[in-house]
């Protein structure tokens, strides 16, 4: 790369000035000439067969355009829900999928009709008036009885509930790590069921051009080009007569790149009306029928010797796949994959993960999917052997390090992690927390009776998806790699397409510091232009995975690089030099030697478009570029939380939070750590606030309003002190790995480990999550029985 | 039945006939075409549709449009001035106190009423009177410093400050 001054620094974001005046253009901001509104009536229970649906004054009422139920979108829909193979390739069974329900619903807030009316109001009135005759029938809600032969089935006739059951390693391989061990520890481990919550909901809206036959479609998503695909298959329309534009989106943490039912429902009912229809999903909505996240638990043993060295590991996952399979459902389980983090297991890994149909809403990929829980199970493991080996547990982790010499390290599961000094994270984080004198401090305050706990969390993580051989069979087909488009217009202005699309990661800043810097060319030279399928390549893969930047801003570097190419052999030509000889540095082509013989790219850029090309040069200076990154990359880092438990009522006060990060080279600092906070305060919020609870006899949703589901406000969440570590990964030539996903994926278990810790003088070994007022209170009451 | 309003949205009157269900927020997106006040929730909670009412800070989905009238509204729209920035959004820019955007119009808001009240909030001042917003990006860390900042710039630029301090008027 030339010489940088872009990369690296805190440059402010370019989306911000619109964004601050409320001039962004989120989804429900969009308005079409004739628009008609969508409401939908869904189930109010778990599981139920619907007997009949009475829509006779429903569609009688004021500005009803028409009322709808399933089968009037049989000829018009067609196939079901994708579910990709992600990290279980067979399963043994996945449940038909139909967008709206005919004959029985799953899951509370499943679609059996729509109402299309002149106005919001109007739709959601006549939406009210639509009589559903239900029959009730069981829920099935617990993860171990709905495995039982006699448990009642998720989905009427059905064999059983049991998704997939797949061992990734069999017991066996364990077997002579637990023989040979000194102590061995045990635990059941929860994951609570967390809601993503963007802030903004989602959103589609339709337009079908009749004649041309034709369909745009807006829609809040993080995939764009993804959502086209499976869209155009199920209205019968080539890919090629879909447009899908995702302008501003507001969040995502993952609940927008899978395809919903309204995704397909809002475009089938444009074409039938011939009316451009909008739907805007309400927060209660939301919360019923966003994917979900977490949901899980595992059964974990830990096989150690006395010294504090971990031998071996067994680790079961108990998922729950909800009513229907989540297109990338199956991405959770790579927690089984992750489940030895940072450590050694000289005895292996034994580990299986079992997906259970319940009837609630599906499970999907939620900001680190499959990773924070990892981290969590292996964290809380490394903390029980210290623990009970009376060994600080720093001194545990320190002694099973993979070790920086011993890069590239070929894990259990055959995962090759392309780089690490977990060492020095965690030294960084120690002398920041301050970690002696916490402990002089913890002791001190236990003599007084106050429980102030510590607690470590030495992530790592593997994102950037990723490899064409491992993401190909993943999907189904299409390799998860990155698309690129650099197009230098006649004056030398740039416009950059990425087949990524960002939810609030900055990109148009940070893609365009990449592009100015190896140009030299000013920042506002540089357009940054994604989330709308007719512009910029064939295809685009999305962002998620903490995959935009370590593939797609490694694709657009390479976009770039052919740019620059053609450019030197149209410099040559004009400089009359041997191309060989034309160097191209601070925006500049030069003769090596001369550097009076130069030509300004801008001038180059103008020269592409005239007369006199080399032989067989063709006009312009254009680029696409496809990166199919060699491996996956590999963040990590140390945390450290400190908090104090309130030995009357339970309430658990953060009082430091420590994050030391290596996510490789940074591009824009302020950025990175803008992701650590948020992706920490969501771990926060999983390990003391949050879970999505529903009744465990009747299914009913619980927690349908943010007043119940509570996620963090300004007072939950501490000031958090940041630094970093840097380890360029050798995989990609920006040396650059993800961000996204790592404060999620570290935090949970450094908060749960602190209050563990605060707890132990109480004989508490572990608290599951969320560490919540009530359950603490019921914890204390009991160990001090 | 519909009934009219007269509203005064950053310096300019509209008049509307409306339903009496219509919420302010919808009167303000859907009729006025300020989309800038977004809507987050539906029992508010979120705080990202907060608007200034006759200088007061509210949740513009608590209100029917038809209670705002005579009212003097400022919404997010209104805070830039020729083509600059209010100082809060400048200071959220500057802080990165904004990640995906949604919630911002309702926080900057909040803020304006926050610092014409107090106009050199400690951190707990600032966590007490934003805790009627929600966001799901930044973890409020650049939030908490954004408006620190902007208290800052804005108790050395008396002339901005009176802006706020009478709602944008």
């Amino acid at each position: 790369m030339a010489v940088t001054q872009l990369v690296g620094a805190k440059i402010h974001r370019r989306e911000d000035p619109r964004l601050v005046t409320g001039h962004g253009h989120y989804t429900d901001d969009l308005v079409r000439q004739g628009t008609a509104y969508a409401a939908f009536v869904r189930s109010p229970l778990a599981h139920a067969r619907i007997k009949s649906i009475d829509v006779t004054d429903a569609s009688k009422a004021p500005g009803v355009v028409g009322v709808y139920t399933a089968r009037d979108f049989k000829g018009q829909l067609a196939g079901t829900h994708p579910a990709a193979p992600a990290f279980v390739a067979e399963k043994k069974y996945i449940p038909e999928r139909f967008p709206i329900a005919e004959k029985e619903v799953c899951y509370q807030g499943e679609i059996v009709a729509a109402v299309i009316a002149e106005s919001r109001g109007q739709a959601a009135d006549a939406a009210n008036m639509i009589q559903v005759e239900y029959q009730e029938l069981p829920a099935v809600m617990d993860l171990e009885k709905a495995l039982e032969a006699s448990s009642p089935k998720v989905h009427e006739g059905a064999a059983d509930n049991l998704c997939w059951d797949l061992a990734y390693t069999g017991p066996d391989i364990t077997e002579a790590a637990f023989k040979e061990a000194d102590i061995v520890v045990k635990q059941r481990i929860l994951q609570n069921r967390l809601a993503p919550v963007p802030m903004e909901p989602r959103g589609v809206m339709a337009e079908y051009e009749t004649f041309d036959k034709k369909l745009t479609i807006w829609m809040s998503s993080q995939n764009p080009h993804f959502i086209r695909l499976f869209v155009s298959g199920s209205m019968g329309l080539k890919e090629s007569q879909v447009r899908v534009v995702s302008p501003d989106v507001g969040g995502g943490f993952g609940s927008k790149i899978s395809p919903y039912p309204e995704d397909y429902l809002v475009p089938a009912l444009a074409r039938i009306t011939d009316r451009p229809v909008k739907w805007i999903e309400t927060r209660t909505e939301s919360l019923q029928n966003a994917t979900h996240g977490r949901g899980q638990f595992y059964d974990v043993e830990v096989a150690a010797k006395k010294d504090g060295t971990v031998l071996g590991m067994r680790v079961t996952q108990h998922l729950d796949v909800g009513a229907y399979v989540g297109t990338f459902s199956a991405f959770q389980a790579c927690a089984c994959l992750m489940a030895g983090g940072a450590y050694k297991w000289k005895g292996g890994i034994s580990a299986r993960t079992i997906g259970i149909l319940t009837n609630r809403v599906p499970t999907d990929p939620y900001r680190g999917a499959g990773r924070p829980e990892a981290t969590h199970l292996v964290e809380r493991m490394i903390d029980l052997v210290a623990r009970e080996l009376k060994l600080d547990p720093v001194d545990v982790r320190r002694k099973n390090f993979i070790q920086p010499s011993e890069f590239p390290y070929t894990q259990n599961f055959g995962l090759v992690v392309d780089s690490g000094d977990y060492e020095k994270a965690l030294d960084r984080a120690l002398e920041i927390a301050g970690y002696e004198e916490l402990r002089k401090k913890q002791a001190e305050g236990r003599k007084h009776g106050r429980y102030l706990g510590i607690g470590l969390s030495t992530w790592i993580e593997l994102c950037g998806f990723g490899p064409s051989a491992a993401t190909a069979p993943a999907t189904g087909g299409i390799a998860l790699v990155e698309s690129a488009q650099v197009r230098v217009l006649p004056t030398g202005s740039v416009i950059v397409y990425t087949g990524t699309h960002s939810h609030g990661q900055g990109h148009e800043t940070t893609f365009s510091q990449i592009v100015a810097d190896q140009l030299g060319v000013p920042l506002e030279s540089v357009e940054l232009r994604h989330g709308d399928t007719a512009e910029g390549t064939s295809f685009g893969y999305g962002t998620y995975g903490s995959r935009s930047l370590a593939v797609g801003g490694v694709a657009v570097s390479k976009a770039v690089g052919k740019v620059i190419d053609k450019g030197r052999k149209l410099a040559a030509h004009l400089l009359e030099a041997a191309e060989d000889d034309v160097v191209f540095e601070h925006g500049s082509y030069h003769v090596k030697g001369s550097p009076d013989k130069t030509k300004a790219f801008g001038e180059v850029a103008f020269a592409s478009y005239g007369m006199g090309l080399p032989e067989g040069m063709e006009q312009g200076l254009e680029a696409v570029a496809y990166f199919d990154p060699p491996n996956l990359v590999w963040p990590f880092g140390a945390h450290i939380a400190v908090v104090e438990v309130d030995p009357e009522t339970g309430n658990v006060q953060l009082q430091k939070y420590v994050a030391v990060d290596d996510c490789g080279n940074i591009i824009n600092p302020m950025i990175v750590d803008g992701q650590i906070h948020g992706g920490v305060a969501q771990a926060i919020a999983q390990a003391l606030y949050e879970e999505v609870v529903y009744d465990e006899d009747s299914g009913q949703l619980k927690t349908g309003t943010l007043l119940d589901y509570s996620i963090p406000g300004i007072g939950e969440i501490p000031s958090l002190d940041l630094d970093h570590t840097v380890t360029p990964s050798p995989t990609n030539d920006l040396g650059v790995k993800g961000i996204g996903e790592a404060g999620t994926i570290a935090a949970s278990a450094a908060v749960i480990n602190a209050v563990s810790d605060a707890l132990s003088p109480l004989g508490i070994k572990h608290v599951d999550m969320p560490a919540s007022p009530d359950r603490i209170w019921n914890m204390m009451k009991g160990a001090r029985k | 039945m519909k009934h009219k309003v007269a509203v005064t949205v950053n310096g300019r009157r509209h008049e509307h006939e409306v339903e009496p269900r219509l919420l302010l927020v919808h009167h303000l997106r859907d009729n006025l075409g300020l989309t800038g006040t977004h809507i987050g929730c539906d029992t508010s909670q979120c705080g990202a549709c907060t608007i200034l009412v006759d200088g007061r800070a509210v949740k513009s989905c608590t209100m029917f449009a038809v209670q705002a009238e005579g009212a003097n509204i400022t919404t997010i729209e209104g805070m830039a001035r020729d083509g600059e920035l209010h100082p809060i959004q400048q200071a959220f820019w500057d802080e990165h106190g904004l990640q995906c955007g949604y919630c911002t119009p309702g926080f900057i808001m909040a803020t304006a009423y926050l610092l014409a009240q107090n106009p050199n909030p400690t951190e707990d001042e600032i966590r007490k009177g934003l805790e009627g917003n929600l966001c799901r990006c930044t973890g409020y860390v650049n939030i908490v410093k954004a408006v620190k900042s902007a208290a800052q710039t804005m108790s050395t630029a008396p002339a901005k400050k009176t802006t706020v301090a009478a709602g944008g008027e």
